[in-house]
């Protein structure tokens, strides 16, 4: 019979176990291995920027609470799309993020260019409690995050792990990663006190204020805002 | 002959086996009564407490249900069916007693540790550093075990539902690896060594994958071992045995990108995810239809036999979710569908409708087998079966509902071409299927919570400790005739 062979196949686990592992590797060199040496080719957009120290704590919080299980930050290539959230995601824009953000769902908005669209305070609000803002949102309250102070102890130690990995860090950024935080901590707290806010001492060094600084800097890679939405791309590209 | 009676007198173990049937279940327990709970932070948002948030919860759903759940099931029927297939003991039984305790302490620790925040945040490969090296310790043990085992077997051919599990334990191990190499920052931090569009490809040729061979492939060769079993006739086809399982291997790791279409990933790679996840189609369709052709002749027993059931529901929704996922591959369908709740239908006819129903209906065969006595109530097992299917019918139909009015409501657009719905809008017209969906949801861990009782019950009246187990007298059903 014409599967005689395979029989013969079936009484030798070795020959198989080799086979089927085979049958499986090959799909995975041919989809990672090119893109994984075109890496070097990616190269971050002009504008885009390391994170800052507080950024990057900022941005681990963002992980540690699980908001990519709520929000992407990846904007297709779609006209409603770019009218919605703005310009599309560009891999240029996302070589320093690891891990990659780019979520599966949206039960919450995209993030990916959320940078810029609201006052800190607006954020501070929001955290504390979305409904204050949006009676019909279904995000969870983070007033915990507010009132929990930022810790500092593995700033400089995850800013050398990035260097490490690729990430352009220079001897003084990591040097002064701590005072660096601290420095953008206390300037995003005056701007909230200025602004009519009640922060208080521990809300003003907490990792809620961790996480406006990296939603803040969120998309602002490239300088879309003032130039308005959809200018200079063809939107509906694909 | 002598050899035959050596084999009578081969002493399986069955503890192990025990060991995990018990734990899948309470596990699955857990797993969904958190994936509940999630349904309901969603519905309800003031059900989020403090740090215990949707956020934290949805992760220690998934990894609960897929790594507890999912995996004790795969381990107690791979470990029932070796031994049997083989006519041997397992290779090692302090190899075996390790592996399912390291198991437990694993999916414990990742359910505290994920509740405190440690996350590496790739989905289904969440846990950090120090736990992702336990997995792979236990997944060597597994695997030695398991390989152990085959070497030293006294059977010729190893059967169809081996290939299943000897590929999920060598593909698994690939991907595993490679997904989560990353440096570590501190005992419970580290940062991926890829970023941005790479650590996206990788994680999704590993997400995809982790559905395909734990979800998929090992649940299979359930299906290749117990249905044969609970009907007393052999699979349907061999040559579909071959066919089904060498297309389906191969094809499978080509799919992931599908994940990730119109990302900024490069196109080629896009396309190439949608055309293969097109031609998937054809094996996961010919596995099931070597599971339906293999109950010709009596499908009045599914009627009666509520583990029949489980099967055939099972394939069913088996053969759906692997329509429906090829077609969300196609781009114009996937631009709709992705980020939607339609997401989550597909994800759970799949998880509730196929993992979950063969699970059950594999677990049942093996109590009463395991305990040396029949079912507390069969009745209540039929009932399962019914509650089951009710659960998901009303899990899965709002999430379709609500998937494509998101899709629908995001892409709308007023006669001059602008928006026409806030997001808001969309988040507040699918409410009303978030709460149905805590309603399919109850329901289907009612059924679990029936099992439960149903398994205790019977344990009880049962006993273990019978010494020396017979060999099947009958061969074991290998391949069928064609
Ligand atoms: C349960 C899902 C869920 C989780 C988890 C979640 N969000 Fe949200 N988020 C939403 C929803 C829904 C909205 C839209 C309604 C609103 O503004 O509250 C939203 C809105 C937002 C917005 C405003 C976006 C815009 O463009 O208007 C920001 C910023 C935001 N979330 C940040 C976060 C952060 C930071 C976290 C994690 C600490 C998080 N979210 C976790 C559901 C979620
Ligand atoms: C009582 C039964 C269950 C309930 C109520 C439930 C509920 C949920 C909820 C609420 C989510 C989050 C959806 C979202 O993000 O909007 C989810 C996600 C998920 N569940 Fe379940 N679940 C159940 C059973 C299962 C089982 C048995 C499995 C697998 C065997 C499973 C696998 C998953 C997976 C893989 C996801 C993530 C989907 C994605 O990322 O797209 N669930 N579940
Ligand atoms: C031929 C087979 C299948 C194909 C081609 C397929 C395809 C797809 C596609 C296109 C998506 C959506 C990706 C996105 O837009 O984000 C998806 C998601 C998913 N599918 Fe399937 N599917 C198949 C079978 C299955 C089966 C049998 C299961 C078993 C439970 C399953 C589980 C999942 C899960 C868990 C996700 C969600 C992943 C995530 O976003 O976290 N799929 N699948």
């Amino acid at each position: 019979m014409a599967h005689e062979w395979h029989r013969r196949l079936e009484a030798r686990q070795l020959t198989f176990a080799v086979l089927a592992f085979v049958a499986v590797a090959i799909g995975g060199l041919v989809l990672l291995i090119p893109p994984y040496f075109l890496q070097g080719t990616i190269t971050p957009l002009p504008g885009v920027k390391p994170y800052t120290a507080l950024e990057l704590e900022g941005r681990d919080i963002y992980v540690r609470e699980g908001c990519y299980t709520c929000h992407s930050q990846q904007i297709r290539p779609f006209k409603t799309e770019v009218d919605r959230y703005g310009p599309y995601s560009l891999a240029g824009e996302s070589v320093y993020d690891r891990p990659f953000q780019f979520g599966s769902r949206r039960t919450g908005p995209d993030l990916a260019r959320v940078g810029g669209k609201y006052p800190d305070s607006w954020h501070w609000i929001h955290l504390r409690d979305p409904r204050e803002i949006e009676p019909r949102s279904n995000m969870p309250r983070f007033d915990f995050l507010l009132e929990a102070p930022l810790d500092l102890s593995h700033t400089r130690k995850k800013l050398e792990v990035m260097r490490r990995l690729g990430t352009p860090y220079d001897d003084a950024e990591i040097e002064g990663a701590v005072a660096s935080a601290q420095a953008q901590l206390a300037k995003l707290a005056d701007g909230l006190r200025a602004g009519g806010m009640e922060i208080s001492e521990i809300g003003g060094r907490s990792e809620g204020l961790a996480v406006i600084a990296y939603l803040q800097k969120l998309g602002t890679g490239i300088d879309w805002r003032s130039r308005g939405a959809t200018e200079g791309r063809t939107a509906d590209a694909r | 002959m002598a050899e035959a009676e050596r084999a009578a007198r081969v002493e399986y173990d069955m503890g192990v086996v025990r060991g995990f049937t018990i734990w899948a279940l309470i596990w699955g327990a857990v797993g969904m009564a958190v994936g509940l709970m999630a349904a309901i932070q969603l519905a309800w948002p003031e059900a989020n407490l403090g740090p215990i948030h949707f956020g934290r919860i949805r992760p220690i759903h998934t990894n609960a249900v897929i790594f507890g759940f999912t995996l004790g099931v795969i381990f107690a029927g791979s470990y029932y069916a070796v031994q049997r297939l083989c006519r041997v003991r397992m290779y090692s039984d302090a190899l075996s007693k390790i592996h399912l305790w390291l198991w437990n302490a694993i999916i414990a620790a990742a359910a505290a540790s994920l509740a405190a925040g440690h996350t590496a945040a790739k989905e289904y490969a969440e846990l950090e550093w120090p736990l992702d090296l336990a997995v792979v310790v236990m997944w060597v043990i597994y695997g030695v075990n398991f390989f152990g085992t085959i070497a030293v077997r006294r059977v010729r051919s190893m059967y169809v539902a081996l290939w299943f599990w000897m590929s999920t334990i060598l593909t698994v191990a690939m991907l595993y690896v490679f997904n989560n190499l990353e440096f570590p920052v501190s005992a419970f931090k580290s940062y991926s060594i890829y970023s941005g569009v790479h650590d996206a490809n990788i994680q999704w040729w590993y997400g995809h994958n982790a559905v395909g061979f734990v979800l998929t492939v090992p649940i299979l060769g359930l299906m290749y071992y117990f249905l044969p079993k609970q009907v007393g006739r052999p699979i349907y086809s061999h040559r579909l045995s071959i066919l089904h399982f060498w297309s389906l291997i191969f094809v499978y790791m080509w799919a992931g990108p599908h994940h990730l279409i119109y990302s900024p990933l490069p196109d080629w790679t896009q396309s190439l995810g949608t055309a293969f996840s097109i031609m998937l189609l054809l094996p996961s369709w010919g596995g099931m239809l070597n599971g339906f052709l293999t109950l010709r002749g009596a499908w009045d027993r599914v009627r009666t036999d509520p583990l029949l059931k489980m099967f055939v529901v099972g394939l069913t929704f088996y053969g759906m979710s692997t329509f429906e996922g090829p077609m969300m591959a196609i781009k114009t369908v996937n631009s709709l569908s992705h980020f939607t709740n339609w997401t989550i239908g597909h994800v759970h006819s799949g998880a509730l409708g196929w993992v979950a129903l063969t699970s059950f209906a594999t677990l049942y065969y093996l109590v009463p087998r395991l305990w040396h006595t029949e079912m507390w109530s069969r009745r209540l097992v039929d009932a399962h079966f019914w509650t089951a299917t009710l659960g998901i019918v009303l899990y899965v139909t709002p999430m379709w509902i609500s998937g494509v009015t998101q899709g629908l409501m995001w892409r709308a657009v007023n006669p001059d071409g602008s928006l026409a719905y806030s997001f808001i809008e969309s988040v507040a017209a699918i409410r009303i299927y978030d709460v149905l969906r805590v309603a399919g949801g109850a329901v289907f861990l009612s059924g679990v919570l029936m099992m439960i009782v149903n398994v205790a019950l019977t344990i009880r009246r049962g006993s273990a400790a019978i010494p020396r187990e017979a060999a099947p007298l009958a061969p074991a059903p290998a391949a069928g005739g064609r």
